[in-house]
């Protein structure tokens, strides 16, 4: 084994390292300013091949043959330099990967450059109120329009992230209703500025409101095109499955969770009880699973750069990450004590800086680490996709339909 | 960058593994674990031999001491194969004991070192506790001195070896008195080998733990799929099926973890003692909760002595105590991270 990357990967270590003291100077630029920077500096990267490597040029990626080292040194130079990657959140995740692999020529010149730039923001439609685990049972219909061009749609989605920003919408809704469940469901991509969508946003535990927290969107004769229609009609529950796995594999970052770890560990040396046996326990309990989900990563990133399958360990990583966030939250909880009395000013809200947040911040975590483990597939969903195609275990009975 | 196993690494799991199957079935195990204690045996002539056959004395040997020049990392997937089997013998003192010889200076050691490589001569490893498995078979001893230092001992009539009822009962233990048994000293308390040997030995341990994890895991999950009850297989209820999600999650993911202290060791990294703790903490964690689990899923079968499954349980309570428990690696851990 060798965890080094290689002589290549440091001689394009130093090219990246150059790019960036040459180009990421924001220096006191601020809002505004700041924005239009990093849009320049994102341009320049992808220039360089270093940002949205699996995006075709003439869409405005860098279309980079794959190369997993390749990719990890700018994760982590970017890092390094505290340099904005590509923009997060579904749109780049989900939609801009699902459009890359079945999209039309049309679609993916409507909307992935916009996507990648920032100036188009996405909302996952697929969570219904009576639709959440058991997904395929989405009731949001669609109808095609007398003249055959447009899809009619009408229904609820819920718990829709970052739904207050959103512009569009990706969603799963019912097209063939007599057909079996999987294959009644067709995918759509909707405008969300139209007179037949009505939003509202849905306060979180968190005490989350406005921008920051999830939506509900209603759909009252909302209409698009046919032509927005990614994949074949009634194939839309196959489509959706390429755009998990993309989740999947974002959700679970090694790095980010050694970041977390090690601010828990500061945080037991603030509170003063970093010298506490039973604090110290905890922490090494618990950094035995950090260390084996990092080790794991990089045991999946060596099987992928050898183009190996790595086995059902990879079904693992989503619910192993959470479970480790569940006990980082009770420490976090016992660390924190009574600060944990006072409720903590809201990460990112305008106007605040980081450091008046006390050791009280940990509730973010102590709350946000329920709220990963629901989304994106429920602890008892992870459990059973573990045991039926990892482990080999019969499908339940109820669950006989799923694929 | 390279960190999952290549196919020879494979095969060398193969090869034990096979071997393992012909000569150290359920039935030997039930065999020998009745038999011990009024035959005197405590490590099974023909499977050690069967064993040694592969050369597994001399895997982490110097090429130039006849040995294959492997690292820490494949004597690792050994003892974790060694592990599945809940196989006979001190494979851990052996391979320990050749690394050590083959390193150290002393010259009276050194001569002995073909028979450790062959297997001819069996070593046991005496570190940290007068109960030593395997003592009565032995021919050496790998042991350590109250400062710290690593001493090989040769067995003679001044070393007293007073059997006992074991607990683990595929590596029986002996209380051993080496009294004033002449010893070759092959590292000073103060010598970094000495330190990388204990190391060593945490990580042996992680991976023959790993190996009856994984083990127990994959009795259950087939025992799940085979036994039928409401009229259909019991791997079909969740609660059952959840349970062995979660065996598989504590198990599988740790792999990694010793596989990083093996190739910590072997690459003389910074974190590498710290890295064997945290894996014989980890790991011995893993395997106690997986082999209780187990035997949770069998229901009445997985609580008798017929089936077996207590083999892996005792397994696991002796792996756990030896050379330190989880928290007090853990204690080592923090320490060692500078808090
Ligand atoms: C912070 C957050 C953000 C989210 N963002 C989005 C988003 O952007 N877009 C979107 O579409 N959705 C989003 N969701 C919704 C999320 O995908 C669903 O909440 C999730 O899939 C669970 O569905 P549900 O809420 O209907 O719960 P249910 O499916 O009703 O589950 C309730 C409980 O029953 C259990 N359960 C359900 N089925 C089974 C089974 N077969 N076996 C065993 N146990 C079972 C679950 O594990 C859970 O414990 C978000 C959720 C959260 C918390």
């Amino acid at each position: 084994m060798d965890l080094s990357y290689g002589a290549e990967a440091e001689v394009f270590r130093k090219q990246v390292r150059a790019f960036l003291a040459e180009t990421w100077q924001p220096g006191e630029r601020r809002k505004a300013e700041l924005k239009e920077f990093i849009r320049a500096f994102r341009a320049k990267a992808v220039e360089r091949g270093y940002l949205y490597r699996s995006v075709p040029k003439r869409y405005g990626g860098s279309e980079q043959p794959v190369d997993v080292i390749k990719a990890q040194v700018i994760r982590e130079e970017f890092a390094r330099a505290r340099a904005p990657m590509e923009m997060g959140g579904n749109g780049i995740n989900m939609a801009v990967p699902t459009l890359v692999e079945v999209g039309t020529d049309e679609q993916r010149e409507l909307f992935i450059r916009k996507t990648l730039e920032g100036d188009y923001i996405w909302g996952q439609g697929y969570s219904e109120p009576g639709s959440g685990s058991d997904l395929a049972s989405v009731r949001t219909k669609a109808e095609l329009s007398p003249d055959g061009t447009k899809w009619v749609i009408n229904g609820q989605k819920i718990w829709t992230s970052q739904g207050g920003a959103a512009t569009h919408m990706f969603m799963l809704v019912r097209t063939e209703p007599d057909a079996p469940k999987h294959d009644g469901i067709t995918y759509l991509l909707l405008d969300l500025n139209q007179p037949g969508v009505t939003r509202r946003p849905i306060r979180q535990m968190t005490g989350m409101e406005g921008d920051d927290t999830f939506y509900e969107f209603f759909f009252d004769n909302a209409e698009t095109p046919v032509s927005w229609q990614v994949g074949e009609r009634g194939k839309g529950w196959y489509v959706s499955r390429t755009t998990l796995k993309h989740e999947r594999a974002s959700i679970g970052s090694a790095d980010g969770l050694g970041r977390q770890f090690s601010k828990l560990v500061d945080l037991a040396k603030e509170m003063g009880r970093i010298g506490d046996p039973l604090v110290r326990e905890r922490l090494t309990q618990i950094e035995g699973f950090v260390l084996s989900h990092r080790y794991t990563s990089f045991r999946l990133f060596s099987c992928q750069a050898a183009g190996e399958d790595a086995g059902p360990v990879q079904l693992m990583m989503k619910l192993l990450l959470t479970e480790i966030g569940h006990q980082i939250a009770l420490l976090a909880q016992e660390l924190i004590g009574d600060e944990g009395l006072i409720e903590p000013a809201q990460a990112g809200a305008r106007g605040l800086i980081t450091q008046q947040r006390g050791p009280n911040k940990w509730l973010d975590q102590i709350m946000g680490s329920l709220g990963n483990s629901i989304a994106g597939g429920a602890s008892n969903i992870q459990r059973n996709i573990i045991g039926e195609r990892g482990l080999g275990l019969p499908r339940d009975l109820a669950m006989g339909g799923e694929k | 960058m390279r960190f999952h196993l290549t196919e020879e690494q494979s095969a060398i799991q193969d090869a034990v593994r096979g071997t393992l199957a012909d000569v150290w079935p359920m039935e030997r195990l039930h065999k020998f674990a009745d038999s011990q204690i009024d035959d005197g045996t405590d490590c099974d002539p023909e499977s050690w031999q069967a064993l040694m056959a592969l050369g597994i004395g001399a895997l982490a040997l110097p090429e130039a001491d006849g040995g294959a020049g492997l690292g820490l990392l494949d004597a690792a997937l050994v003892c974790e194969v060694v592990g599945e089997a809940a196989g006979p013998g001190p494979v851990i003192g052996q391979i320990l004991a050749a690394i050590a010889v083959a390193r150290s200076a002393s010259a009276g050691a050194r001569a002995l070192l073909p028979a450790i490589a062959s297997g001819e001569a069996v070593v046991a490893l005496a570190m940290g506790s007068p109960l030593v498995a395997c003592a009565r078979g032995a021919t050496l001893f790998l042991t350590d001195g109250p400062d710290g230092a690593i001493h090989l001992v040769e067995a003679a009539a001044d070393v007293s070896i007073e059997p006992q009822t074991a607990t683990d009962r595929s590596r029986p233990v002996s209380r051993v008195n080496f009294a004033a048994a002449r010893a070759h000293v092959l590292f000073a308390g103060d010598d970094p080998m000495a330190q990388r040997l204990r190391d060593a030995a945490l990580v042996l341990i992680a991976a023959d733990s790993l190996g009856g994890a994984q083990k127990v895991t994959d009795m259950s999950v087939a025992y799940a799929k085979e036994r039928e009850h409401f009229g259909q297989p019991i791997g079909r209820f969740q609660g059952l099926k959840h349970q062995l999600a979660h065996m598989a999650l504590d198990v599988e993911p740790a792999r990694a973890l010793v596989w990083y202290a093996a190739y910590a060791w072997d690459a003389e990294l910074p974190d590498a003692t710290r890295a064997a703790a945290m894996a014989k903490a980890h790991l011995c964690d893993v395997y106690t909760s997986a082999t209780r689990a187990a035997i949770a899923a069998h229901g009445g079968i997985g609580y008798t002595w017929e089936y077996g499954l207590n083999y892996w349980f005792r397994r696991s309570i002796a792996n756990r105590a030896w050379l330190g428990s989880p928290s007090q690696h853990r204690a080592r851990a923090a320490e060692l991270a500078g808090w």
